[in-house]
């Protein structure tokens, strides 16, 4: 069997022995698994409404798998994408109600006010990582925590004691009559456009530029690196910063796309730890990233109309969308079964 | 006689490479049996095939007569079979014994039974005579130390047949002479071994039979009472090989480097170097002799910018470069092929081609306007592969991290000598090289000199420093104490100065210089 063979076969496999599974816990729940499924299926793709939302569902977690994925491909475990997307989140969003520019320039400023937020955020773990051999786990950890209550408090200074930020100004927004009169008036956004850009820039850094070959030299063998006369401390804080921008940005969707304010919130958004399994998902590469983020947030969205369409419960669909997510996050298990079964067939 | 272990032909593939193609090999009870080939021949996937690590395509392993399928290393743990790997696997801030126990851990009431494995591993440790203090924590160990603790992890799963991967490499020759003492002891326990090394005289010492591969085939077992150091450099390398590199004549002309009264201190804030003056000019070969832990290290890290210079003063071709950055200094014509090449010398996940740009990533031609042309570097890499003789299973793509260690260090010396530079400091570049590898360095490192290079080596063979140097300064705690030249001197007199003990205070004076 051959190697790209393989690499096809191995995540189909995957996902029909995730669907089975949960269709064995649907069944075994007293639910019918083919009315969940084809309520999951019309829940993704029913109509452009909803393949409209759908898309609008996958663009931040692009960003948030990016942002995980970019900084473990550097040696880095960046929990914290889920504090530096809320920052994100509140800086475009306030930039784009507190300015009235020409779109050209508001739009744009807007996005860069996210990267930049979402990068000094991830800056501080950086740093300290950097400076003080302080591990990045434990402080972006504290720091999700620190930006759920920041972002709270400044949205309180924001909008004089309200509960959330004035709505963007239109000439800020990533919304687009086009795409909101082809899909029956969903958010879709141009956000999408812009993951896929992300998505390139990702890949561009890390395999074609000297500054990616550095960054991850540094994070496979930091002595290697001090060896070749890489500047170690600089590596591993731009590796923290630019892993912080991508996270920003994906913050950037919500406040200028999906949602055109920020409300605060009660708990974190889920995006950023969401993040990770997409990450896993795509093996950490950038269009492995495009890929998981594409079956991540269809499931999570298409789940939605599982309770109401078929009678599953959110517990059940919770579960049932982990089984599958889980089957294709192992599927090396299934590769290397592949492996010696088509070696043995060599052999013979 | 009966065989304790027969490995039978054995095959062993990595995608479309073979690693190992029809080998035999029998163990004897009671014997040391060396097993023998030129680096990447396919020695450690033998063993990993025998350790259950590795998986062959065919052949059978036999283990007292009787069939078996050695599916992982517990498989092998309770067949008898341990093995010492060449890269140990210790646990840094574990002790002796939490190390040796972890895995097998001795459980009571499911709680670990620390004393008494404790007191089990200190009473091994005197049986065998390794000397080893159960409670010490590892990263405290010297790496001679280490490797007992290794060779007491398999003592202590009851292990009766030993595997060690190149033991020696890593020691120094003290503590090879004590390694030695070790197996003959374990032998007289009614231990069988099997011991992989390069070092002809090793083999020739101890061991009683050698199985010789060659490039993943087996070429034959003999008798090593029957053999001697060139029949079996013959048969691994398939030609003749040259112990004593022919050299003309050095012709030193200006001072490259210059080092004069430098200080430097060690992680601890212990002054490891002190006061110590030497200069290397272009066209000669400077040794440095001396035993282990004498300020090698930090001298090498001072001069190549990775250490800060405590006191002194360092200058490159005429520039002071005492306290520049690592890679100012490597533009201005520095080499380094370093001691440590796993934690230096290479990014081990990265691709081997990847690993040769290292130096020169940043450069045109490979890079420009801030991206590399990975076509160039694959170019590059291609050449070096090929002039060095790098074996890797997949060219220039193959993960460093599958090189065999001997091919890892060719890849260094290759992009290290491909720079040209001014200086090149050579580091234990021999280590872990076979015979006809040794040959082929050598070789290069006077060929720099002939081309009007300067080259320092660091070596703790006194073999190798005095083959190919034309000065050797020896260095004992922290400063230069002679500087004697190979043909005016001999094996016991360098040996006495390496013990800190000056021929001038004897009378007997050498010849050298004072800088
Ligand atoms: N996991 C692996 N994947 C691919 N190739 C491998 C792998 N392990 C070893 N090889 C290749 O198999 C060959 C034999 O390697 P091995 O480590 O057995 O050599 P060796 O005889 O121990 O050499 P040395 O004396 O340098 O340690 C090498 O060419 C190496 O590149
Ligand atoms: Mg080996």
């Amino acid at each position: 069997m051959n190697k790209r063979l393989i690499n096809i076969l191995v995540p189909l496999i995957s996902i029909v022995l995730g669907l089975i599974i949960g269709a064995i816990v649907m069944a075994a729940s007293g639910f019918n698994p083919i009315d969940g499924y084809a309520a999951l299926w019309n829940g993704i793709f029913m109509d452009s409404y909803t393949l409209g939302e759908t898309v609008r569902q996958i663009t931040p977690y692009v960003f948030s798998g990016l942002a995980v994925a970019f900084a473990f491909r550097t040696g880095l475990f960046n929990i914290g994408v889920e504090g530096q997307l809320i920052m994100g989140w509140l800086a475009a969003a306030y930039v784009g109600q507190a300015f009235e520019l020409p779109a050209i320039i508001h739009l744009p400023l807007a996005l860069i006010a996210a990267a930049v937020a979402g990068a000094l955020w991830a800056f501080i773990p950086g740093l300290l990582k950097a400076k003080l051999q302080v591990h990045e786990v434990i402080v972006t950890i504290m720091l999700n925590y620190t930006a759920l209550h920041v972002a709270n408090a400044l949205i309180d200074v924001i909008s004089g004691g309200g509960e959330r930020t004035e709505k963007i100004h239109a000439t800020a927004s990533l919304r687009s009559e086009f795409f909101q009169s082809i899909t029956d008036y969903s958010r879709l956004h141009w956000g999408f456009v812009l993951a896929l850009i992300a998505v390139m820039v990702m890949w561009f850094i890390l395999e074609k530029t000297t500054r990616g070959y550095e960054l991850k030299a540094v994070g496979f063998n930091k002595h290697a690196s001090q060896y070749a006369g890489m500047n170690v401390s600089k590596n591993i804080i731009l590796a923290m910063v630019i892993s912080g921008a991508f996270a920003g940005l994906g913050g950037a969707m919500e406040a200028l796309g999906t949602f055109e304010n920020m409300t605060k919130l009660h708990a974190s958004t889920g995006i950023g730890f969401d993040g990770i399994a997409v990450a896993l998902l795509g093996a950490n590469q950038p269009f492995g990233v495009l890929l998981g983020a594409i079956l991540f947030g269809s499931l999570k969205y298409g789940g939605l109309n599982m309770p109401s369409e078929a009678g599953v419960p959110t517990e059940i669909v919770s579960i049932v969308i982990a089984l599958i997510i889980f089957f294709v996050a192992s599927g090396y298990v299934i590769r290397l079964a592949l492996e010696r079964l088509s070696k043995r067939k060599e052999v013979k | 006689m009966e065989y304790v272990i027969e490995m039978l032909g054995i095959r062993k593939q990595f995608g479309d490479f073979v690693a190992n193609d029809n080998i035999t090999l029998q163990l004897k009870k009671g014997e040391i049996h060396a097993l023998l080939g030129e680096n990447g021949a396919g020695k450690s996937t033998l063993m990993n095939v025998l350790f259950g690590l590795y998986q062959p395509e065919a052949g059978t392993i036999k283990v007292h007569g009787k069939e078996v399928k050695i599916t992982d290393p517990n498989v092998a743990n309770k067949l008898g079979i341990g093995m010492v790997h060449q890269h140990f696997m210790l646990v840094e801030n574990f002790t002796v014994t939490e190390n040796i126990i972890l895995g097998a851990e001795p459980t009571k009431m499911a709680t670990i039974n620390i004393k008494d494995a404790s007191k089990k591993v200190q009473e091994l440790s005197e049986k065998y005579g390794l000397n080893v203090d159960a409670n010490a924590k590892i990263e405290d160990i010297s790496v001679g130390m280490q490797q007992r603790v290794e060779i007491l992890k398999t003592l202590y799963r009851g292990a009766d047949i030993l595997i060690f991967d190149e033991p020696t490499a890593s020691l120094t020759p003290q503590e090879i002479t004590e390694l030695i003492q070790i197996m003959k002891r374990l032998i007289e326990e009614g231990k069988s071994i099997i011991l992989i090394t390069h070092k002809l005289k090793e083999i020739m010492d101890v061991s009683d039979r050698v199985t010789v591969i060659r490039k993943g085939k087996g070429i034959g077992t003999v008798i090593t009472a029957e053999t001697n150091p060139n029949q079996l450099a013959e048969l691994m390398v398939g030609r003749q090989v040259v112990f004593k590199t022919e050299k003309k004549e050095a012709q030193p002309k200006d001072v490259v480097l210059q080092i004069d009264k430098l200080v430097v201190a060690d992680n601890r804030g212990i002054d490891k170097v002190k006061g110590l003056n030497l200069s290397v000019r272009a066209g000669e070969i400077v040794g440095i002799a001396g035993i282990d832990g004498n300020g090698q290290s930090e001298l090498i890290e001072a001069i190549t910018g990775l250490r800060k210079v405590k006191e002194g003063k360092i200058t490159l071709n005429g520039q002071d470069i005492t306290g520049l950055k690592t890679r100012k200094i490597t533009e201005s014509g520095l080499g380094h092929i370093p001691q440590d090449r796993h934690k230096h010398g290479l990014v081990l996940d990265f691709p081997i081609g990847h690993n040769i740009a290292l130096q020169t990533y940043y450069q045109a031609p490979i890079s420009k306007n801030g991206v590399i042309n990975y076509k160039k570097v694959s170019e590059i890499a291609r050449k070096i592969i090929e002039e060095y003789d790098v074996r890797t299973g997949h060219g220039e793509s193959s993960i460093a991290r599958s090189l065999s260690g001997g091919n890892q260090q060719k890849a260094i010396i290759g992009r290290e000598i491909n720079r040209n530079p001014d200086l090149l400091i050579a580091a234990l570049p021999t280590r872990g090289l076979d015979v006809g590898a040794i040959e082929f360095i050598h070789k290069r490192l006077i060929e720099q000199r002939d081309k009007g290079k300067a080259v320092l080596l660091i070596s703790f063979e006194l073999d190798e420093v005095m083959n190919v140097s034309d000065r050797i300064a020896v260095i004992y705690d922290g400063s230069i104490i002679d500087t004697v030249f190979p043909n005016e001197t001999n094996e016991q007199e360098l040996g006495l100065l390496m013990a800190g003990q000056s021929l001038q205070e004897n009378g007997n004076k050498v010849g050298g210089e004072n800088e």
